[in-house]
Order: C-alpha cells, then sequence, then structure tokens
C-alpha cells in the first residue's frame, strides 16, 4: 500500500511537469489552432537561461526564475512573430511543420551554446523530504505539484474571467470574426505565445532538480507530453493537467508493477484506447462543420 | 508554349500527355541506367537511399499528400517490413517471396492502424501514429525472440534467381530503380482511377465526398493499407542496403526525415516525392564538404578582401571551430525547414513549375498564379 501511495505521488509530481508543457500546448491551440511541436524545447531553453542566471551568474534563485520566465516571454514572442506570423491561415500540417523545424533548431542551438550535458539548478527546496508516517515525500516533488496547481488556476481564471483571455478564445473560434469586433488579433496571438514560453519555462525550472536541464530533455518530455494534451482533449485546460497527470501516473505504476519495458510504451497504448473510444480526449469538444 | 486540346476523357487521364513527357523521361531513364557505370560507388549507394526514400515519399503522398491523412509513423512500417524480411530471411526464404509477403504484411498492419485512424482527424491522428510508432519500436527491442532486440538483426546479402547481389552492387541499384519506377507508375494508375479520386476527395472536403457516395472508412482504410504496403516494401531494401537493422534505427526522427521528403519535395505531386528524397540524402554529403572546404574558402575571400594573412588564418580557424561544432547539422536542418514552410510552401516542384511557368509565359507571369489562399475563417476544430 505504502508502495503504491509513494509511486502514485511520484506519478502525480512527474504527471505535473507533462501537464505544465501540455498547458502550453493548449495555450498556443486555443488561441489561434497552431500545434506547437517545439513547445518542450521551449521549455528546455527556458531551463537553460534559468541555469546560466542561478548557475552561472549567481543570482538568486527567484530573481533568476522571474528572468528567466521574462526572456522566454520575449523569446515567445519573437520566435511567434518570425515563424507563425507568416503562415497564420494555411493549413494546419504546414504549421506544424515550420514549428518541428524550430525545434530541430533550438535543440541544436542550445547544445552549441551550453554543450550536451546535464546541468542542475539548486532550488531552494531541492533538499529536504516531507514526512507523512512512513511516507516520504521530497519537497521538489512537492513544488511542481504545487506551482502546476496554481499556474492551471491562474490560467483558467485567466481564459474564462478577463478581457484578454476572452478575446483569445475568440479569436481561436473565428480570426476574421474577431478581428471584425475589434480584437487586435496578431497581439493577442503574440501575447499567448508569451504566456506559453513563460508557462514553459516554469516547467523547465521546477523540473530542472529532477531530470536535470540537457539539450534534448524538450524532445524527451514534450513526447510525452503531448499524449497528455490529447488524452485531455487539445484545447481544454484543465483536461490538460488531467491528462498530464494521467500520462504520470500511469508510467510510473507502469514502471513499478510491469515487466520492464512497459514503462515507455504504456501511456501510448492507454491513449490509443481512450482515441479510440472518444476520439476528441477526454474533456474535447465535438464540433461539427456544416457543408 | 504548347497548348493541348483535349477531346476526351482518355486524353485528360493519359500518363504521357504528349512527345514531350517521353522524351524528358526516356532521358532521364538513360541516364540513370548508365548512371553505376558513371559515378563513384560512393554517389552510386546514395542513390539507391534516393531510391529508397523516394519510394517512401511516394508511399507517404498516397496517404498525406492525396488522402489527407497525416501520419509521423511510417519509420515503424518500414520497420516492419525490414524485419519481416530479416525474419524470413533465416529460414532461407527466397527474396520473391519474403519481399511480397513483408509488403502485404505491412500493408495489413496499415489497415489495422487506419481503423482507429478512421475516427480521428487532424493532430489526434499525428498523435496516434506516433503512438503507434513508438509502441512497435518497443516491441521491436523487447520481443528479443524474433527480433533479437537491441542486439539488431544481421541481413545477408541479396539472393535472386541463384545469384549473389551485394548490397553495393549496381544490380542492387538496378533493383531499387526497378521498385521506385514500378512504385510510381503504379501509383500514377492508382491515382487516375476511381480510387485515386476517392483519395482526393476525401482530403479535399469529407462531408462532401461523403455526400457524394464515396464509403470515407473504406477509402481510408484503403489508402493506409497501400501507403503501409509500399513503404514495407521499401523497408525490404532499406534492410538489405544497411545489412543490419536494430529498432533504435526506426525512430519518430525518421518519420520526421520522411514527412521532411514530401514536404521539402512538394506535397502535391509525385516529383515531390523524388526531388525531396534526393534532397534528404544529399544534404548529408553537402554540409560534410562544405565543412571541409568553406573555412579555406572564406580564408582565401577574406585575404583576396585584403586582410592580414595572419588574419586570414584566424578567420579560418574560427570558421573552421563553428563548422564543426556539434549539432550544427541539426540546427541546419532546422533552418531549412522552416525556410521552406515559410517562403516555399510548394516544395522544390513548386519551384521548378514557377520557373517553368515564368519562362513559358515569360513578359506576362504573374505571381499570383501561385499565391495560395489564406483562410482565417474556417476551424480546423469545425469539421
Amino acid at each position: 500500500m505504502l508502495d503504491f501511495v509513494q509511486q502514485l505521488v511520484s506519478g502525480i509530481a512527474l504527471g505535473c511537469v507533462y501537464g505544465l508543457i501540455a498547458l502550453g500546448f493548449v495555450l498556443v491551440y486555443k488561441a489561434t489552432e497552431v500545434v506547437n511541436f517545439a513547445q518542450g524545447d521551449l521549455m528546455m531553453l527556458g531551463g537553460f537561461f534559468a541555469f546560466t542566471f542561478i548557475g552561472i551568474l549567481g543570482l538568486n534563485y527567484w530573481i533568476g526564475f522571474a528572468g528567466a520566465v521574462a526572456t522566454m516571454a520575449l523569446f515567445g514572442m519573437l520566435a511567434e512573430r518570425v515563424v507563425v506570423r507568416p503562415i497564420l491561415g494555411y493549413p494546419q500540417f504546414s504549421i506544424i511543420m515550420a514549428t518541428i523545424g524550430l525545434g530541430y533548431f533550438l535543440r541544436s542551438v542550445a547544445g552549441m551554446v551550453w554543450g550536451t550535458d546535464d546541468f542542475k539548478i539548486e532550488t531552494p527546496f531541492s533538499q529536504g523530504v516531507l514526512r507523512i508516517g512512513a511516507l516520504v515525500l521530497a519537497y521538489d516533488k512537492l513544488s511542481v505539484i504545487a506551482a502546476t496547481i496554481i499556474l492551471c488556476a491562474l490560467l483558467y481564471l485567466f481564459f474564462n474571467k478577463t478581457t484578454l483571455g476572452t478575446a483569445m478564445r475568440a479569436s481561436s473560434e473565428n480570426m476574421l470574426a474577431a478581428y471584425y469586433m475589434g480584437i487586435p488579433v496578431k497581439r493577442v496571438v503574440s501575447i499567448v505565445w508569451a504566456i506559453s514560453a513563460a508557462v514553459a519555462t516554469c516547467a523547465g525550472v521546477l523540473l530542472a532538480p529532477i531530470t536535470f536541464i540537457h539539450s534534448n530533455v524538450g524532445l524527451v518530455l514534450g513526447l510525452k507530453a503531448f499524449p497528455a494534451a490529447v488524452l485531455g482533449g487539445f484545447g481544454s485546460i484543465p483536461g490538460a493537467v488531467v491528462g498530464g497527470v494521467l500520462i504520470g501516473v500511469i508510467e510510473s505504476m507502469a514502471g513499478f508493477y510491469l515487466a520492464e519495458g512497459w514503462k515507455d510504451v504504456a501511456p501510448y497504448i492507454v491513449l490509443l484506447a481512450v482515441l479510440l473510444l472518444k476520439p476528441e480526449g477526454l474533456f474535447g469538444l465535438r464540433m461539427r462543420k456544416k457543408v | 508554349m504548347r497548348f493541348l486540346f483535349k477531346t476526351d476523357y482518355e486524353d485528360d487521364i493519359r500518363l504521357f500527355p504528349h512527345s514531350g513527357y517521353v522524351f524528358s523521361y526516356g532521358t532521364l531513364l538513360v541516364l540513370l541506367v548508365v548512371a553505376p557505370f558513371v559515378l563513384s560507388s560512393y554517389l552510386v549507394s546514395q542513390l539507391v537511399f534516393v531510391c529508397i526514400y523516394a519510394t517512401v515519399g511516394v508511399a507517404l503522398l498516397i496517404l498525406t499528400g492525396f488522402t489527407g491523412q497525416a501520419s509521423l509513423g511510417h519509420a515503424a512500417f518500414l520497420a516492419i517490413g525490414a524485419y519481416t524480411a530479416a525474419y524470413l530471411q533465416q529460414f532461407n526464404v527466397p527474396f520473391p517471396v519474403y519481399f511480397l509477403v513483408a509488403g502485404l504484411l505491412t500493408g495489413v498492419v496499415g489497415a489495422l492502424v487506419g481503423f482507429p485512424a478512421l475516427r480521428l482527424q487532424g493532430i489526434y491522428l499525428v498523435i496516434a501514429t506516433i503512438s503507434f510508432a513508438f509502441i512497435v519500436e518497443e516491441i521491436l527491442a523487447r520481443w528479443e525472440s524474433v527480433t533479437r532486440g537491441n542486439e539488431g538483426m544481421r541481413v545477408k546479402a541479396l539472393q535472386l534467381l541463384g545469384t549473389s547481389i551485394s548490397r553495393d552492387s549496381p544490380t542492387f541499384y538496378f533493383l531499387c530503380l526497378a521498385v521506385l519506377i514500378l512504385t510510381i507508375v503504379g501509383t500514377l494508375n492508382l491515382l487516375r482511377s476511381p480510387t485515386g479520386r476517392a483519395f482526393v476527395a476525401i482530403r479535399d472536403s469529407e462531408t462532401a465526398a461523403r455526400s457524394m457516395g464515396i464509403n470515407v472508412s473504406l477509402y481510408k482504410v484503403k489508402s493506409f493499407a497501400i501507403s503501409a504496403a509500399i513503404t514495407g516494401f521499401a523497408g525490404v531494401l532499406f534492410a538489405h542496403k544497411l545489412s543490419f537493422i536494430s529498432p533504435e534505427m526506426f525512430t519518430l526522427q525518421l518519420s520526421i526525415e520522411f514527412i521532411i521528403v514530401i514536404l521539402i519535395g512538394g506535397a502535391f505531386s509525385l516529383h515531390g516525392a523524388v526531388l525531396g528524397a534526393i534532397f534528404i540524402v544529399m544534404i548529408d554529403p553537402f554540409l560534410t564538404y562544405l565543412k571541409d572546404d568553406l573555412p579555406g574558402m572564406i580564408a582565401g575571400v577574406a585575404a583576396a578582401l585584403g586582410a592580414g594573412s595572419a588574419r586570414a588564418a584566424h578567420i579560418q580557424d574560427s570558421v573552421a571551430a563553428f563548422a564543426s561544432a556539434n549539432g550544427l547539422k541539426g540546427a541546419i536542418y532546422g533552418v531549412i525547414i522552416v525556410l521552406f514552410v515559410l517562403f516555399e510552401p510548394l516544395g522544390l516542384y513548386g519551384r521548378w513549375l514557377k520557373i517553368k511557368r515564368f519562362f513559358q509565359l515569360f513578359p506576362l507571369y504573374k505571381r499570383a498564379t501561385f499565391k495560395r489562399q489564406k483562410i482565417y475563417v474556417k476551424s480546423e476544430r469545425n469539421r
């Protein structure tokens, strides 16, 4: 039983990381219908910026964290301006390819700048554990869970309660109509990319004590976060986190209870099964086109 | 400019609309047949890879380009073809038999993947095919009694008609070329048949296709099966060419490479698959060549521009250091993909058509002829 709870908690912590990256996917998709395959790489880049600020320049953890988030928000806007804006309105497939290309580029450049080693960021909560009876919970994992809940709640409120959030939802439904309604669609898209890069950076920094930062971490985790977003139904913020947690828990349970090799495949098998039964994910909306 | 007057349906679907086609493709065929006797063995070997990649590209075009179903799992189909060949070869099964079995088996697997894919669209389909590819990769690594797991499998030289065909011989090249040409001709015939027209109709609008009486599910599964089967055939050749296969060769990276083949070549015509394959296969030797020769060239230019010899040597060293930096290839790859999507979405073949049209219409060419329409209204979620 204890093993089970232990696995459950570490699965949830891992899942929250997937959920955070998946949140970035969902944000961009919700606002622009662009599927950003470079999301994992934005996370990796954010982690590297934080590492530079904290580990190399020796800044305070929280200042470094904020600096990395701000830098990456600007970078997200830049990426949107250069790569995504010219192809908005084209078929989704072109945009997917463009972001795959962007991902390749970021991975290689990060490898050239920071090298291919693993890096670790010292955090205030990388040491120490919380003991509840016989249960041992590491603070770094708990910090991920807490941050995910806070970010998810903030983003949910932002999308559903603020004017800007409503504008984002409107431009995702129909860019042209949103534009006619006086929504500055281009600026909205730009802001969405900034937010999603910032969320990715949070994921990267929180993740650093658990999996370390290296130039391929974005690809590895991005490929897990992507099923998480799909499982939750692309376009649903709570769905992304639930999907992420499910994937994380399945992975950690499969790693513990099943034979070796199931750990990496189990999430995908579950994903395929869910897609067979509910093609639009757990929380996705079914929409029909009229011809 | 030549004007073709079509008077009946047969004229419209002719494979060679006029004698110019016969001439140009005939010349190309002659050149390809002569190639192994003229080119260096390294280039012939690259040509074999071009043939294999182009075959997969054609397969992917049937599914993605003409039926509109994106797939990031074609490396798995290639793997199934390759492993079937390697496995059957152990029992001295003759080449023609395991070649066909590999294609059929991959086709059946493709149809099985096609079934769940029926209800999926766009991004969900992409992730489903990625998941399928991951599962196949893991099965290959774990099913050790058949696939020898991560150790990989050796593939012996190809035996055909009692002779052994080494993977570097011109005969092997001709075999790959023959498979490619058969695939292309077969696909061209498929595309002008009712099946091919149904594929295109599904790509353009599924709802409209259904209301025209097309059995959308049936044709989607057919498209998956045909595409997978062709990839399986290519897989057999791939296994023979590499002579050693292991699960880590068939990763998502390879699937992305196949998508890049049709993206860079042009996803609307079979020419695109071939041009894209040439691009993908030749970019590696080209980058290596640049890496070796570019620093010297730049230093030469710097010296010619009046920089001192010490300064020129310094420039040469720094360029060489930059060029041999780890991962530069990936960065160039990424930039190329982004540039193609941004500036030449029709790919290399689209560029060729534009240049051709420019000269045909010389003073009257309009850029807008090839301009794609941007649609801000349609939401891909509502279909």
